[in-house]
C-alpha cells in the first residue's frame, strides 16, 4: 500500500513523472486490479519498468517497435478483459498509431490506458521527432477518449490509480524529465474532471496543466511582487475540461491565461477557447504555450525559454497583457 | 469428411450467396461490397456450419470461438451467416444501409450480434485477434480465434506487424484466412503490390500454412482441421472475386457496385 506523504513525495518528483508512474504507481496498480496488463513497444527500460518486469513477468508484453500492432494487441487484451496500460513516448503513440487511438479506443471504446512519455519537449536532444506538441489537439478531437495530465510526479501516481479504476480508455501525457518540481507537498484528493485551484486569490486565472502548473506558481509569485494577484488552476483532466472551472474564472477574473507544454493550437488554450466562445460575455484569455513552427532541438530549460515558458517570461507576458486591458477603455474596441 | 455435412454445408453457402444478393440489391443505389462478399461465402458457411463452437443464445459464453473479420467489406456473405445462425434476425438484416442502422458497409462490434470487431479501416483486425488470443491464453480460455483478412488488406504495414507477433507469441490458438480472391480496388493484386507467395511469407514468419480452394468444403473443413501444436495457423484460400454470379467473378467492377434488377434477376437465376 502506497503511502502518500511530503516524504515519498520528494522521492517520487526526483523520479519524474515517467518514473514515479513505472516505478512506484505500477505495483499499487496491480495491487489493487488483479488483470492489469502492461505493454510497452520496445522502451520498457526506458520507461523504468524493469522491476515490474522481474516482480510480474505475466504481466508485461514487448511488441517491439511497433506502435500500431500494440494498440490492436492492447485492445484485443482490453476486449478479454484485461485493464491495460500502453506506453511508448507519446509522439509515437499519437502520431504513428493515431489511427488506431481512433478505432480501437474511440471507436471501440476498449478499455486501454495509454501512457505518452515525454510528451511536450522533454525529448530535448532527440529533437522535433521526439516531441509531442500536438498531442492533445490529435487526441481530443476523438471522442470517446479521456485525457489526463500531471502536475508532477505525485500527480503521475494518483492518475495511474484513478485512469486503472476507470472503465474506458484514456491517455495519459507526461510531462517533464527527472527531478520534477514539485507542485503538491502535501496529500490531497484527485478525482478525474475536477480541476483543483491551487491559488485562490486574484483579478488573474492562470489554468495549466503538466509542467506548466509549476512554472505557474512561480510566474504567480513574480507578479504579486509587482502588485498582480493570480489564481493558479490545475488542469489534470483535459477532456472531459471542468467547465464550472472556466465558467467560475471568467465570472471572477480580468484576465484568464492557458499556459501548457503543447502547441498555442488546440490543446488546454484552444479546449478554454471553444468553450468560452459560445459563453454570452468573455473575458480575454491569453494562450501560452509552444509557438506553431518546429524549432531547433536543445535542452529542456533552452526549449522553454525559445517558448517564453519560463516562470520570469510568463509573469512578463501575463503583466503585459494585463497592463493592457487595464488602460482600455470601455468600448474603444466597438 | 463426412458427406452429409459436406452436403449442409453446401447447402448453406447457396444460402448465404442468395441472401447476399438480396441484401445488395435491397441497398439499392447505395450499392453494395459485391466482389470480397461472395469470395468468402464457402469460408464463412464452413467456418459456422462446421468449425466453431458459438451459439447466438449465449453469445457471450466466455470460451466461444471469437470470429474476427478484419475484412469488414464483406458484409455481405458474414451478415448472411449471422442471420443464418440467429444472431441477427430477419428486420435487422433488412435494415442493411438504411438511414440509422447498425448494418452499413462494414461491421461494427457487437457481441451480442456475434460481431466481434469494428471492421472498415484495413489492416486493424488482425493485431486485434492477436490481443484476443494473447487473452485466451492469459486467461485459460479454451476459445479458438478466427481472423480473417483479405489479399489486398495484406499490402497494409500493421498486418505484418502482426504476423510477426503471432509466432513471437506462439499463438497456436489462431486460424488467420487470407481470402486470396487476387484483386483489389484497383486491380490484380500482382500488378497493384505484388505480394509474392502468401504461403511462403507466412512460413517464413512462424506460421503454419494451408493452401485450399476456398470454395471448396471438403478441402476448408480439413485446412481448419490441420493445425500443428505451438504455431499460429493460417489458411491461404484460393478463391474467385464475384464468385457464383458469371458476369462478376473475376471482375474489379464489382469490388463495391450498384445492383440492377436486370443483374439480379440474372445472378439469382445462376443459383
Amino acid at each position: 500500500m502506497l503511502t502518500f506523504n511530503s516524504t515519498n513525495f520528494r522521492i517520487w518528483s526526483k523520479l519524474g513523472q515517467r518514473g514515479s508512474f513505472f516505478g512506484i504507481a505500477v505495483f499499487e496498480v496491480v495491487e489493487q486490479f488483479h488483470n492489469v496488463m502492461i505493454l510497452t513497444a520496445d522502451l520498457a527500460y526506458l520507461s523504468g519498468l524493469e522491476r515490474f518486469i522481474n516482480k510480474h513477468p505475466d504481466k508485461f508484453l514487448n511488441i517491439g517497435i511497433a506502435e500500431q500492432n500494440m494498440l490492436g494487441i492492447s485492445s484485443g487484451l482490453a476486449q478479454e478483459g484485461k485493464i491495460v496500460f500502453a506506453t511508448t513516448y507519446a509522439s509515437f503513440i499519437c502520431m504513428r498509431s493515431c489511427e488506431q487511438l481512433r478505432h480501437y479506443l474511440g471507436y471501440m471504446k476498449s478499455n486501454v490506458k495509454i501512457v505518452g512519455t515525454g510528451a511536450g519537449l522533454a525529448m530535448t536532444f532527440s529533437g522535433n521527432t521526439h516531441y509531442a506538441i500536438e498531442d492533445l489537439a490529435i487526441v481530443r478531437a476523438i471522442p470517446n477518449i479521456t485525457i489526463l495530465s500531471p502536475a508532477d510526479a505525485t500527480e503521475a501516481v494518483k492518475v495511474a490509480l484513478a485512469a486503472a479504476e476507470f472503465n474506458g480508455p484514456v491517455y495519459i501525457r507526461l510531462t517533464g524529465g527527472l527531478n520534477n518540481p514539485i507542485v503538491y507537498k502535501e496529500d490531497y484528493n484527485f478525482e478525474i474532471g475536477k480541476a483543483i485551484t491551487i491559488t485562490t486569490e486574484g483579478d488573474i486565472t492562470i489554468f495549466a496543466t503538466g509542467t506548466m502548473v509549476h512554472n505557474s506558481l512561480e510566474a504567480a509569485k513574480i507578479l504579486k511582487e509587482k502588485g498582480m494577484q493570480a489564481r493558479v488552476v490545475n488542469i489534470h483532466t483535459i477532456k472531459p475540461i471542468d467547465t464550472d472551472s472556466i465558467d467560475y474564472a471568467n465570472e471572477c477574473s480580468k484576465l484568464l491565461v492557458s499556459i501548457e507544454e503543447h502547441s498555442t493550437i488546440g490543446g488546454l488554450g484552444g479546449t478554454i477557447a471553444e468553450f468560452l466562445s459560445s459563453q454570452p460575455n468573455h473575458t480575454p484569455l491569453l494562450r501560452l504555450g509552444i509557438a506553431d513552427q518546429f524549432r531547433h532541438a536543445g535542452d529542456y530549460n533552452y526549449l522553454l525559454e525559445q517558448n517564453r515558458l519560463l516562470p520570469e517570461q510568463i509573469a512578463q507576458d501575463i503583466e503585459k497583457k494585463y497592463v493592457t486591458l487595464n488602460n482600455r477603455e470601455p468600448g474603444t474596441l466597438c | 469428411m463426412n458427406k452429409k455435412k459436406e452436403l449442409q454445408i453446401n447447402s448453406l453457402a447457396a444460402k448465404l450467396r442468395n441472401k447476399s444478393l438480396k441484401m445488395a440489391f435491397k441497398a439499392g443505389k447505395h450499392g453494395a461490397h459485391l466482389g470480397g462478399g461472395l469470395s468468402l461465402v464457402e469460408v464463412f458457411a464452413t467456418l459456422y456450419g462446421g468449425v466453431i463452437s458459438i451459439d447466438a443464445n449465449n453469445p457471450t459464453e466466455e470460451n466461444h470461438d471469437r470470429v474476427i473479420v478484419s475484412k469488414g467489406h464483406c458484409v455481405l456473405s458474414y451478415f448472411s451467416v449471422l442471420n443464418e445462425f440467429g444472431f441477427l434476425n430477419d428486420e435487422e438484416l433488412a435494415s442493411f444501409e438504411t438511414n440509422g442502422s447498425m448494418l452499413h458497409g462494414h461491421s461494427t462490434r457487437d457481441v451480442k450480434r456475434g460481431i466481434e470487431f469494428s471492421g472498415g479501416s484495413l489492416g486493424l483486425g488482425l493485431s486485434y485477434a492477436i490481443g484476443v488470443a494473447l487473452a485466451g491464453k492469459l486467461n485459460n480460455r479454451s476459445y479458438r480465434v478466427y481472423a480473417i483478412i483479405g489479399d489486398g488488406e495484406c499490402n497494409e504495414g500493421i498486418i505484418w506487424e502482426a504476423f510477426m507477433s503471432a509466432a513471437h507469441f506462439n499463438l497456436d490458438n489462431l486460424t488467420v484466412i487470407i481470402d486470396h480472391n487476387k484483386l483489389q480496388y484497383d486491380g490484380d493484386v500482382t500488378k497493384i503490390m505484388n505480394m509474392g507467395n502468401l504461403k511462403a511469407k507466412l512460413n517464413a514468419f512462424g506460421f503454419y500454412t494451408i493452401e485450399v480452394d476456398g470454395h471448396n468444403i471438403c478441402q476448408l473443413i480439413e485446412a481448419f482441421q490441420n493445425r500443428i501444436s505451438g504455431k499460429p495457423h493460417a489458411i491461404v484460400a484460393h478463391t474467385v472475386k464475384g464468385k457464383g454470379v458469371s458476369f462478376m467473378e473475376n471482375k474489379k467492377e464489382w469490388h463495391h457496385a450498384v445492383l440492377s434488377s436486370e443483374q439480379f434477376n440474372l445472378a439469382i437465376s445462376e443459383q
